[in-house]
């Protein structure tokens, strides 16, 4: 994607802010679209593919605030519009024009809590900066203001001071919330329920927070240490974690109200059950889900191989099944791992590829090969049982589905065979069954997604639930804007409660 | 946080540990497991089977075997020492019912697992056939509390140097043989034992349940690695188990995906000895 080194990026954008700043109160909208869209600067290829360090590095600060002039601090405001968690985009991009980065960190905060995590990985391009009128403007809604990338500059700007502030708690009501399972949708209900003065728990299964962000999303995409610095603002802000307590087994969810005092329970335990696609030779010696491969990678540091007592599969070729995010980070993370040839086959054309771009361009830059309109009819084994090579077969696309994408048809008689030696299904998430399975009186769908009202409440009194639980496997802001409003349902139950006792 | 509150060396690799635990003790029912880790940044996550446990003391017990570097460093850890992490009661509790006679085989190793769900079968009123089997002597474990419960109990060895020499399936054959034949038959222990055990049962049509230890990482049903073939069905050990219809259950790739790791977890363990070695010269020269 990128043609420039990031002293080329960077040494331009301070000639640009001079330029600009100078210029800018009497900039008209039409002259501010015309400034350059700042490009994020990148490790090349060729190196990152041998380290799990960061693939983007992060506006600096004047690319940043050139960014940030671009911004026609619209009266109607779609971008705001468009964010399932309502941050103030115009004025915190208006601060960072004026290089008040701290003021602009605590205007995020005022609505996210992990503006380092969302910076990275939210899918901008489809939600607020989808409708940017700069886009628009311009005819290229791929230049449309970085806010992502802009959100990201601020919280680790905010980072490399040191001092990171911690938001207000009011003061301590005596109520006390639960929260289950510490991911994108836990942290935030936590967070806004702490802030109101509630005692918060948090209960992980695992052994470090951060769910999903910690065992899916690599560290190549999301460092780990970013998790563990937003986490420490929720523990110095008084949030307790549990680590190690599967809710529903270490402790019935049911007890947590009945017998240890919890005023209101949330539950957000993701999407944590790999689907897989039902073909011969699914369990052979080298087959792996997704969130198998990654979390060995991710949360067990199996990349750490002299440190790591985790291993991983050695692979040297790679077919990774699927075409979402989750694709792309296990293709990606092979690569690294060592992989001689990875292999991404998707049964659709690359139009239809639930993947982000950006991710997807990464990929390629990568050497990671796309084997469109293709899919595995079954795997096949060796004497010893482990994987020697994938039967594919070939499709076409067809009519439309419900979804709108067009539907991959398999041509008869295509069946070809690729050699791989290890297979990585990336098809998607089921709901995790445990919660269910161990809360019998509590409502799901067909598909064990719990059912919750408009306010996030589920069919159990004072327990509420929301993230990919709910919605089935989505993303991190939407997890992120159902969490923000079960808190909100909750600080509304605890205060009325309180009124009422008083 | 998790103390390790008492340790015995049970025999040459054999470790028994009662490890503090009040809400596991208190929620656990005979066939669950827990998952430990002795370094909760570059550790392993291992999944080990509820020996026991004391809600008076707020404890549990395992008992394991050292196989490789992570349970080879648990058996390194001292009483008073705190494991890092440790999470459970995980797995699908063992179903407890009245099957009339039950027969017990346990398999080295297997009979921890084995001895808290004889517990509950006996208190359950079956009449209790128990089979304890191992490689020699020196490898038996728990066989007095076995003893304990059995109406009729068969020790067997594969060298002879105790009991019979026989390997469990002998027995069992003629216990299934029987006019009166068992109503289940639970067996635990190596996988390629509770293959044969259930290979053995399987003419006689006696139901047969085993436990499986596969590979897992996070033992909620989140990655799938520990997925077995059942009949036609593909389940996962951690949340569908770990026990199984042994009549169903695809011994053959399981153990062989039970291997996948084997050469790297072969040279971590080596070098894991190599490092103790070097740390006692250390200790020895200074």
């Amino acid at each position: 994607m990128n043609t420039e080194s990031k002293e080329v990026l960077s040494e331009r954008a301070k000639e640009l802010l001079v330029m600009y700043l100078e210029k800018a109160p009497t900039l008209k909208p039409k002259e501010r679209a015309q400034i350059p869209a700042m490009e994020m600067p990148v490790q090349e290829p060729e190196e990152r593919i041998h380290n799990l360090d960061e693939v983007a590095l992060g506006y600096t600060m004047e690319e940043a605030r050139v960014e940030a002039l671009r911004c026609l601090q619209c009266v109607k405001r779609q971008c705001v519009d468009h964010c399932p968690i309502k941050i103030d985009i115009p004025r915190f991009i208006g601060q960072i024009a004026s290089g008040e980065f701290q003021i602009a960190a605590d205007i995020i905060k005022e609505s996210s809590l992990l503006p380092a995590v969302c910076g990275r990985v939210c899918p901008q391009e489809v939600q607020c900066q989808s409708e940017c009128t700069v886009g628009k403007a311009i005819k290229n809604m791929d230049k449309a203001v970085a806010i992502g990338r802009l959100e990201r500059f601020v919280a680790d700007w905010e980072r490399m001071q040191g001092h990171v502030s911690i938001p207000e708690v009011k003061p301590e009501t005596g109520k006390k919330v639960a929260v289950v399972g510490s991911g994108p949708a836990g942290l935030v209900v936590a967070a806004d329920c702490r802030r109101e003065g509630h005692h918060v728990t948090i209960f992980e299964a695992l052994h470090k927070p951060g769910g999903v962000l910690r065992y899916g999303i690599p560290e190549f995409r999301l460092p780990n240490d970013i998790i563990d610095r937003e986490v420490e603002v929720l523990a110095k802000m008084g949030v307790e974690f549990r680590m190690n307590y599967v809710v529903g087994r270490t402790r019935k969810l049911t007890d947590l109200i009945e017998k240890d005092g919890y005023d209101a329970v949330f539950v957000g335990t993701g999407a944590g059950l790999p689907l897989f696609m039902g073909i011969e030779g699914e369990n052979l010696v080298g087959v792996f889900s997704a969130n198998e491969y990654l979390t060995r990678a991710n949360l067990m540091h199996a990349y750490e191989r002299e440190k790591a007592d985790t291993p991983i599969y050695p692979s040297k070729k790679v077919a990774v099944l699927g075409g979402g995010n989750v694709a792309m980070d296990s293709s990606r993370m092979a690569k690294r791992l060592g992989a001689e040839k990875v292999y991404v086959v998707y049964r659709r054309t690359e139009t239809e590829m639930p993947a982000r771009k950006e991710e997807v361009a990464h990929a390629k830059e990568e050497g990671i090969e796309f084997h469109f309109l293709q899919n595995a009819k079954r795997i096949l084994g060796d004497e010893n049982g482990k994987v020697k090579a994938i039967e594919c077969l070939r499709y076409e696309l067809g009519e439309p589905d419900s979804s709108g994408r067009r539907r991959p048809v398999e041509i008869p008689n295509s069946e070809f065979i690729m050699e791989v030696d290890t297979v990585i299904v990336a098809i998607g998430n089921g709901s995790n069954p445990l919660i269910s399975q161990t809360t019998p009186d509590m409502k799901v769908t067909k598909r064990g997604n719990i059912v919750v009202d408009e306010t996030q409440q589920t069919s159990m009194k004072r327990i509420f639930a929301g993230g990919d639980i709910v919605l089935g496997a989505a993303t991190v802001i939407l997890a992120m804007g159902e969490g923000r409003r079960a808190a909100a349902a909750i600080n509304k139950m605890l205060a009325e409660e309180s009124v009422k006792e008083m | 946080m998790n103390k390790i509150l008492f340790k015995q060396q049970l025999s040459k690799d054999v470790f028994l540990m009662r490890i503090e635990a009040p809400l596991i003790a208190e929620e656990r029912q005979a066939g669950q497991f827990i998952i430990l880790q002795t370094d909760d940044d570059y550790g392993e996550r291992i999944p080990l089977t509820i020996a026991d446990a004391s809600t008076e003391e707020g404890s549990i017990t395992i008992i394991f075997q050292v196989v490789g570097k992570t349970t080879l460093a648990l058996s390194l850890m001292k009483e008073g020492d705190e494991l890092p992490a440790l999470v459970g009661p995980l797995g699908k509790p063992t179903h407890i019912a009245q099957y009339g006679t039950v027969v017990c085989v346990g398999g080295g190793i297997g009979v921890a697992p084995l001895h808290p769900i004889a517990q509950a079968l006996k208190k359950a009123g079956n009449k209790m056939i128990i089979i304890v089997g191992a490689r020699n002597k020196e490898l038996i474990i728990l066989e007095n509390k076995m003893k304990a419960l059995a109406d009729e109990f068969i020790l067997c060895t594969d060298d002879g140097t105790a009991g019979r020499k026989a390997l469990v399936t002998e027995p069992l054959k003629e216990i299934c043989q029987r006019e009166e034949k068992p109503g289940m038959v639970i067996a635990i222990g190596p996988p390629v034992m509770m293959k044969f055990c259930s290979l053995t049962t399987k003419p006689f049509n006696i139901p047969t349940q085993v436990s499986l230890n596969t590979i897992m990482v996070d033992g909620t049903g989140m990655c799938g690695g520990c997925r077995v073939n059942v009949g036609h069905e593909v389940k996962f050990v951690c949340v569908d188990g770990p026990e199984f219809d042994g009549h169903q259950v695809d011994f053959d790739n399981m153990m062989a995906r039970l291997n996948s790791y084997k050469e790297i977890e072969r040279k971590s363990h080596e070098c894991f000895l190599n490092k103790i070695a070097d740390a006692k010269m250390k200790e020895v020269v200074s």
